[in-house]
């Protein structure tokens, strides 16, 4: 099957524990409106590669991933779930660990050909990222131009059968920085069971440059980098949702 | 002959009680450290008041332009400077290169022009009598080698398709076995050499009465280290008996070689695991307390921050910066699969800590995978608190030169006291291919440099003439280029030979014969662009082709695309290929290395536009980094096209610049529940039931 592919990092840092190799798949639905990676959003503009292409690739260069893995983003890769389940399952094949990056973007929850395809996928995940950008149902639509019952819905899911997950959270002033919502994004994240890690990250503007080479206006234009300062207060919020939950005394 | 020192009450003994060898003592003695950092102790006030002392000298010489005092007057010899001092009463490791700190030693016999130009640059002037000597009366190494240079040399080097050659300036690369001073007392070095020199063959060809002088000059030196030492106060005839004694004995000796030479790296071997066993017998013996010891070995290392020469604008531009190069290799795994990283390690690298961070000593950890795991965390630690780590990879040199070898300069690797380096710059491979092209006229000078082949006509560049006629082109320049290296070391020996550092080596002694490369990244995109894309001539109205025109992608060095890979590393294998059909001056082995730090600049500067794309003057790439912005899929694809050159061709060493911003080398701010790392491992995962000290910073 062929795949997709926006650009592949062989040295990753970020993007799952270890040094990885990244690949970033072509395709989302989802316009953020602090979108850092507008030139993913066409499935159409992609490198076309095979699974095996890029299972070989990681091969060759193996040794220097021996604590991490291969970790697939995008764009949404769930876009392109049928390639990205086959390239996942090839991977375990190879004793590759293995993690999603995702935004749930196109999880259908009661689609049950889809949760075929998911549970195949699921079964061949070490790890999933998962990006909740807003727990507010509104500002949710308001920030992304989706609903975000399909997000929460695939976290329940992950925990049901037991994935481990990081929770990824990008701060913006005036978007995602109310302390309920993110208190309340904490007690949702307290409730989840296979939670392993909270990052928290701190919006940048990084991504200005290629709006202008797609020549198109950036939504977010004036809205200013986050400094680390709100950032860690911003955790802090989440944290302190999360102790409510979890009924865990202050540290 | 087998002795015994009351200095060596305690040690194993083994066959270095029977020869000199070092490598035996260690492997008998040492004691290999698995722990970590926690016995690490502070300065003490003794070393802070010296450090702002320097810290003040340093803002003086700053202020003054770069260097504050110049001897004119006094030739720089192991003897020639009464003892000089910081502060007498606090300073537990004693010795400068000249009278005082901070004070540039005068060094005329690499070349006496160097040394006056270095003079002039800095706003001083050599003593006229001295001049005249060295003019008219004394040769130097520089006047040697410019006696017996061809024509064809000389145009190859200001056409600067070899460049940086070291003829008029020390050749360095050399490093003594300090540590034999240490060990042995100097009484015990010169009987062995003067049985060395009654061992020679009596047949006198001119090998042996070589031999014979050189030995006699290694004597003298070990005489003049002697007295040296003595103008401080110090026997060093006998063994050290502690860790002050080893430490001050290996440093005096090390100093007698700066005294001597300024040359372009002068660095000091392996020393930490050596001195080690000194610290261990004296803190079980209760003589000296961790305190004590650290602050030996942070006076020990700012002495060493301290070694300074006279150079030049030119010379610092070319090396970028003023550079010493007093290497020390630290770590590195045995060849029994010990580890070799013991607390003096960790003590080394603490002084970053103590005396904040600097490029010198350049601190260089062997890097193992087998390397205690504590001792990886605090590299990893003091790399990012100081960034002033040098990492190079033991795995891969251990193989073919055992576990006691040290890196000179940056990456120059050698059996410590049994092989030596005959420096020698580096070919503009990338100058050479457009030799080829243009029948061996210089691209920007016009001038016929290399041998007048048929240039390329066509309107574009067909892969296998232009390869065809590089290989030619590359027999030419290894010729001319081995063969100019061979009259610089000729002369070098002759007029600015290394009598301490010599001594300090084995009788039988391993000569590399370096040689070097410039613009590898540029040559293999350039033949990779003529292969897969289409490249256009353009000449100018004589018919020189000064420019090119790409047509179409095609694959760049540092993306890991065997396409382009193979084509690097063909060129390498065919150019050390045609070095090893030359002569070497004494049978040196010949390597290569591809790692021009930062000349890269100044070769780029003299070279035209190339059929990859660069233009005239463009800098090439560090080493044997891909061209800045070619590499498109981050730094294990470029790392791993890096990675397929061949080694065993560019033995001297293969470098790969690259700097990283913090972040991009991962997170700290990122939370965690439980060890993820070993989630991944198992597969497994546990629920996490604790959020306690989750906000930990």
């Amino acid at each position: 099957m062929i795949g997709y592919v926006h650009s592949v990092e062989s040295f990753g840092t970020v993007d799952g524990p270890g040094i990885r190799m990244v690949v970033f798949l072509q395709g989302c639905p989802m316009r953020c409106l602090y979108c850092h990676n507008p030139d993913t959003w066409d499935v159409k503009k992609g490198t076309p590669t095979k699974a095996s292409e890029l299972i070989e690739r990681y091969r060759k260069n193996k040794a220097f991933y021996s604590k991490g893995g291969l970790t697939v983003t995008g764009g949404e890769p769930l876009v392109q779930l049928p390639f990205l389940t086959e390239l996942f399952v090839l991977a375990k094949e190879n004793g590759i660990h293995t993690c999603l990056d995702t935004a749930a973007a196109t999880y259908l929850p009661d689609n049950a050909e889809q949760a075929q395809l998911l549970d195949r996928l699921l079964e061949h995940t070490d790890l999933v990222m998962l990006d909740i950008k807003q727990i507010d149902p509104d500002k949710h639509r308001h920030l992304t131009g989706m609903d975000n019952a399909r997000v929460l819905a695939f976290a329940r899911l992950l925990d049901r059968k037991g994935i481990p997950m990081w929770i990824r959270h990008t701060v913006v002033e005036g978007y995602t920085d109310d302390p309920a919502d993110l208190t309340a994004l904490g007690e949702f994240i307290g409730s989840l069971r296979y939670v392993k890690a909270l990052d928290v990250l701190p919006y940048h503007t990084m991504g200005v440059g290629k709006y202008k080479e797609l020549g198109t206006a950036y939504p977010l234009d004036g809205v200013p980098p986050l400094s680390k300062d709100a950032a860690a207060t911003a955790r802090d919020c989440i944290l302190a949702g999360i102790r409510k939950v979890r009924d865990i005394p202050e540290t | 002959m087998a002795r015994q020192y009351e200095a060596w009450q305690g040690f194993e003994s083994g066959t270095w009680v029977e020869e000199i060898n070092v490598r035996s003592f260690i492997r008998h003695n040492y004691t290999p450290y698995d722990g970590d950092e926690a016995f690490l102790e502070t300065p003490t006030q003794d070393t802070l008041d010296l450090w702002e002392q320097v810290m003040e000298l340093t803002a003086k010489e700053r202020e003054a332009g770069g260097v504050l005092d110049m001897d004119t007057k006094i030739i720089s010899t192991i003897t020639s400077h009464g003892p000089g001092y910081l502060d007498k009463t606090k300073e537990r490791i004693v010795g400068f290169q000249t009278d005082k700190p901070f004070k540039r030693a005068l060094q005329p016999y690499g070349g006496i022009r160097m040394a006056e130009k270095a003079c002039a640059d800095n706003g001083y002037k050599v003593d006229e009598e001295v001049s005249e000597f060295f003019t008219v009366h004394r040769k130097t190494h520089n006047a040697g080698v410019f006696d017996a240079y061809t024509p064809e040399m000389r145009a190859c080097r200001s056409s600067h398709i070899i460049t940086g050659l070291p003829d008029a300036y020390g050749r360095g690369r050399i490093i003594g076995d300090y540590r034999r001073v240490a060990l042995y007392g100097v009484d015990r070095l010169i009987e062995d050499k003067e049985e060395q020199k009654r061992t020679t063959r009596s047949a006198m060809y001119s090998d042996v009465i070589r031999d014979r002088e050189e030995l006699s000059e290694q004597i003298r030196a070990l005489h003049q280290l002697k007295a040296m030492a003595q103008s401080y106060g110090y026997d060093i005839s006998l063994p050290a008996k502690d860790t002050k004694e080893a430490i001050q004995w290996l440093y005096f000796a090390y100093l007698g070689a700066v005294k001597e030479q300024n040359g372009a790296a002068m660095s000091l071997g392996r020393t930490s695991t050596f001195l080690d066993i000194y610290a261990e017998r004296d803190l079980k013996n209760g003589v000296y307390t961790e305190k004590e010891l650290q602050e030996m070995v942070d006076h020990f290392i700012m002495k060493l921050r301290l070694v300074k020469f006279a150079r030049t604008p030119e010379y610092n531009a070319l090396f970028s910066g003023d550079p010493q190069w007093v290497t020390e290799s630290i770590g590195g795994v045995a060849i029994d699969g010990r580890h070799l990283v013991t607390k003096m390690s960790f003590r080394y690298l603490h002084t970053l800590t103590n005396l904040g961070a600097a490029p010198e000593p350049n601190l260089t950890v062997l890097w193992s995978t087998r390397l205690p795991e504590n001792f990886k965390r605090y590299c990893a630690k003091m790399s990012i608190e100081t960034s002033s780590l040098q990492y190079e990879n033991d795995d891969l040199m251990r193989f073919t030169h055992g576990d006691d070898y040290a890196i000179a300069c940056c990456v120059s690797s050698m059996r410590i006291g049994k092989e030596m380096q005959f420096f020698g710059a580096r070919a503009n491979l990338t100058k050479c291919l457009l030799y080829a092209i243009n029948g061996g006229v210089d691209e920007i000078s016009g001038k016929q440099v290399g041998p007048e082949f048929r240039p390329i006509t066509s309107e574009y560049l067909d892969y296998d003439e232009v390869m065809r006629k590089y290989d030619a082109m590359m027999q030419w320049l290894a010729g001319v280029y081995v063969n100019t290296l061979n009259i610089i070391h000729y002369m070098h020996d002759k007029y600015c030979y290394e009598k301490l550092q010599m001594a300090l080596h084995d009788k039988h002694v391993t000569r590399w014969f370096a040689t070097g490369i410039a613009g590898l990244s540029v040559v293999a995109d350039s033949l990779s662009a003529i292969k897969y894309a289409k490249v256009r001539v353009i000449r100018d109205e004589n018919g020189l082709a000064v420019d090119y025109e790409v047509e179409g992608d095609f694959p760049k060095f540092g993306n890991d695309d065997d396409r382009v890979d193979e084509i690097a590393r063909d060129v390498v294998h065919i150019f050390m290929e045609h070095v090893r059909k030359n002569h070497t001056y004494r049978n040196g082995i010949p390597t290569t290395s591809i790692l021009t730090i930062t000349s890269n600049v100044v070769y780029g500067k003299a070279t035209g536009s190339t059929p990859d794309g660069r233009k005239r003057g463009e800098a090439f790439a560090p080493g044997a980094n891909p061209m800045h912005r070619r590499d498109s899929h981050g730094a294990v694809a470029s790392l791993a096209s890096v990675a397929k050159l061949p080694f065993i061709d560019a033995q001297d060493g293969i470098s790969n610049t690259f700097s990283i911003i913090p972040g991009a080398l991962g997170k700290d701010d990122r939370i965690f529940v439980g060890d993820i790392e070993v989630d991944c491992v198992n597969g497994a995962c546990s629920t996490p039931t604790l959020f306690e000290g989750l906000d930990s910073e």
